[in-house]
C-alpha cells in the first residue's frame, strides 16, 4: 500500500499538480505563524536577564540555522532517493533545496555574527556553532559549484547526489570535531541564556517561528520543484497539458 | 514606541538582523517564482516549436 | 584479452605498479606536490617572528595545512588522464571489483603524497624539540591523516575528473570534508611535540579514517562511473 503512494508521488505529472495545489496551503500558514511569532518574540516576551533585548535576535537566527541544517538533510535524502530509485521528482526536489539552504546558511552566519558582536565583543569567535555553519556554507557552495560545472542535467543530478550524501555523513562529524576543538579553550556560547530553561513566553514565539519557517521552506520547495521538474521532463506529453492548465490562471 | 525601536540599546545589531532576514526571505520567494516562470516559458517555447515543425 | 581470468590481487598489484611507474617517469609532475609541501612549510616561519618557541607552536599547523594542500595538488593526476585515454573505462568493464581497483589507484596517490610525509614528520618533530617517545604517535597521526586525505581527495577527484581543469572547485569540495583530519591531526601532533599524551585526538582521527575507508569505495565508484558516462 505504501509503495502505491510512493510511486504516485514519484510520478511527475501527479507531483506537479499536487505541488501547485499545496503551495498556498503552506504559504499562508507560514505567514501567519511567522507573524504571531514575531509579535510574541519582539513585543510580548520579556527581556532576558543576562542579554536584555539583544536575545531577540534568536527569533531570526535560530530559524535560519534550523533551516540551513534541515534543508541540507532534505537535499541529501532526496538526492539519495533519486540515485537509488532513479526518480526525477526526487532529483528535482534536491536541486530546489540548494540555493534556499545556502542563502539561509549565510543568513545564520550573518545574524550569528551580529549577535556575537555585542555579546562577545567581536564579530567572530570560532564558536563551534558558527564555525560549523561556515563549513556547511562551503558544503552548499561546493554542491552548487559542482552542479553548475556539469552541463548535462542528468549527470549533474547524479554527481551532486554523491556529493550530498558524502556531505551529509560528514556534517555531524565536522560539527563534533569543531565542538571538540573549541572545548579546548572555553569560549562562552552566545546561544545560552540567563536562566537554565527558557520560560514559555520566550519559548513559544521561538517554536512559532521555527514552524513558520519550515512551512515557508516547503512552499518555496514546491514552487521551485515544479520548475526543476519541467526542466527535466522536456519531451513528456503531460507538460503541455499541465502548462495549458496553468495558462488559465492556476499557476 | 521609541523604546521598542531602541531594543534596550541593542538596536544597532538587532534591526539589521531582522532586515537581513526579511531580505533573504523575500529574495528567495522572488528567485523561486522567477525560476518557475522561466522553466514554464522555456517549456512553452519548446512545445510551440515542436508543434510548428510537425 | 584471452579468456584467462586474472585474480584481483594480481590485477591490483599490476595497476599499482603501472601507475607508480608512470608517475615516476613523469617525475616533474609527481614531485611537484612534495616540493610544494616543502615550500609551504618553509614559508610559514618566514611570515612569522623567527623565534623558535613560536615556530614550535606553528609547526603542527603548517605541517597539516601543507599536507592538505599538497594532497590536493596531486589529485588531478589520479583519474584525469586515465579517463581521457579510456583506461579507466577498461577497468570498469574488465569484470574485477571496480571499487578495489579504484582504491588501488588511491593507494598510489597516498604513496606519492602521504608516505613521504610519514617519513619526514618524525624528523621534523624531533628537530622542533619533540621527545623521542612521541615519534610513534606522530607517525601514527600522519599515517592515519594522510590516508584519510587521499581517500576524501579521491572522491573529489572522481566527481570532477571530466570537468575542465578547475583546481578551485576541487578544493572547495575536498577541504570542508577534510576539516576533521586537520583538527585532530594537528592537535595530535601538537600534543606529541609538547610531550603530552595524545590518545584522544589520535583515536578520533583513527575513527574518521576508518569511516572514510568505509564510505570512499562506494562514493569513488559511483562518482567515477557517473564521470565516465
Amino acid at each position: 500500500m505504501a509503495w502505491v503512494w510512493f510511486h504516485r508521488f514519484g510520478s511527475p505529472p501527479h507531483f506537479y499538480r499536487l505541488a501547485t495545489r499545496l503551495t498556498p496551503r503552506f504559504a499562508w500558514p507560514a505567514a501567519l505563524l511567522c507573524l504571531s511569532g514575531l509579535i510574541g518574540g519582539l513585543v510580548l516576551a520579556p527581556p532576558d536577564y543576562q542579554q536584555g533585548d539583544g536575545f531577540r535576535i534568536i527569533y531570526v537566527h535560530a530559524p535560519a540555522a534550523w533551516l540551513s541544517l534541515m534543508v541540507y538533510v532534505v537535499m541529501a535524502a532526496s538526492a539519495a532517493v533519486g540515485l537509488i530509485w532513479r526518480m526525477t521528482v526526487a532529483y528535482a526536489v534536491s536541486a530546489s533545496c540548494a540555493v534556499i539552504g545556502a542563502s539561509f546558511t549565510a543568513l545564520a552566519l550573518a545574524t550569528g555574527m551580529l549577535w556575537g558582536r555585542p555579546m562577545w565583543g567581536t564579530y567572530w569567535e570560532w564558536d563551534p556553532r558558527l564555525t560549523s555553519e561556515l563549513l556547511l556554507l562551503f558544503l552548499y557552495l561546493g554542491y552548487l559549484g559542482l552542479r553548475n560545472a556539469i552541463d548535462d542535467i542528468g549527470r549533474a543530478d547524479r554527481a551532486s547526489a554523491v556529493l550530498a550524501i558524502v556531505g551529509v555523513v560528514n556534517v555531524p562529524i565536522i560539527h563534533y570535531s569543531v565542538i571538540w576543538w573549541n572545548s579546548l579553550h572555553q569560549a562562552p556560547s552566545v546561544m545560552k541564556f540567563g536562566r537554565p530553561t527558557m520560560p514559555a513566553a520566550m519559548l513559544v514565539p521561538l517554536l512559532l517561528m521555527l514552524a513558520g519557517f519550515t512551512a515557508y521552506f516547503v512552499a518555496l520547495l514546491l514552487i521551485r520543484a515544479r520548475g526543476e521538474l519541467l526542466r527535466r521532463e522536456r519531451n513528456a506529453r503531460w507538460v503541455a497539458e499541465a502548462l495549458g492548465a496553468t495558462a488559465t490562471g492556476q499557476g | 514606541m521609541l523604546k521598542f525601536l531602541a531594543m534596550g540599546g541593542y538596536a544597532r545589531y538587532l534591526w539589521p538582523c531582522y532586515a537581513l532576514t526579511a531580505a533573504v526571505v523575500g529574495l528567495n520567494i522572488r528567485w523561486a517564482l522567477r525560476s518557475l516562470r522561466a522553466a514554464q516559458a522555456q517549456a512553452r517555447r519548446r512545445i510551440a516549436s515542436v508543434r510548428a515543425v510537425s | 584479452m584471452s579468456g584467462e581470468r586474472v585474480g584481483f590481487a594480481a590485477a591490483a598489484g599490476a595497476l599499482i605498479a603501472r601507475d607508480l611507474h608512470l608517475a615516476l617517469r613523469r617525475s616533474g609532475d609527481t614531485l611537484q606536490p612534495l616540493g610544494f609541501f616543502l615550500v609551504v612549510t618553509a614559508l610559514f616561519p618566514l611570515a612569522l617572528d623567527p623565534q623558535l618557541s613560536l615556530l614550535r607552536d606553528i609547526a603542527p599547523a603548517a605541517l597539516w595545512v601543507g599536507a592538505l594542500l599538497s594532497s590536493l595538488l596531486a589529485l588531478d593526476l589520479l583519474f584525469r588522464e586515465d579517463a581521457q585515454d579510456g583506461a579507466l573505462e577498461q577497468l570498469a568493464l574488465c569484470g574485477l571489483p571496480f571499487q578495489g581497483l579504484l582504491l588501488a589507484k588511491t593507494t598510489v596517490h597516498w604513496v606519492l603524497t602521504g608516505l613521504p610525509l610519514v617519513l619526514i614528520a618524525p624528523l621534523a618533530a624531533i628537530a622542533l624539540g619533540a621527545p623521542y617517545a612521541a615519534t610513534p604517535g606522530i607517525v601514527a597521526a600522519v599515517l592515519l591523516g594522510t590516508l584519510a586525505l587521499s581517500l576524501i581527495g579521491a572522491i573529489g577527484a572522481g566527481l570532477t575528473m571530466s570537468l575542465k581543469r578547475n583546481g578551485s572547485l576541487l578544493a572547495l569540495l575536498v577541504l570542508p570534508l577534510a576539516v576533521p583530519v586537520l583538527i585532530f591531526g594537528a592537535r595530535a601532533t601538537a600534543l606529541a611535540i609538547a610531550g603530552e599524551p595524545l590518545a584522544a585526538p589520535l583515536y578520533l582521527l583513527a575513527a574518521f579514517t576508518v569511516l572514510s575507508a568505509t564510505l570512499a569505495p562506494w562514493a569513488l565508484a559511483a562518482a567515477v562511473r557517473i564521470g565516465l558516462e
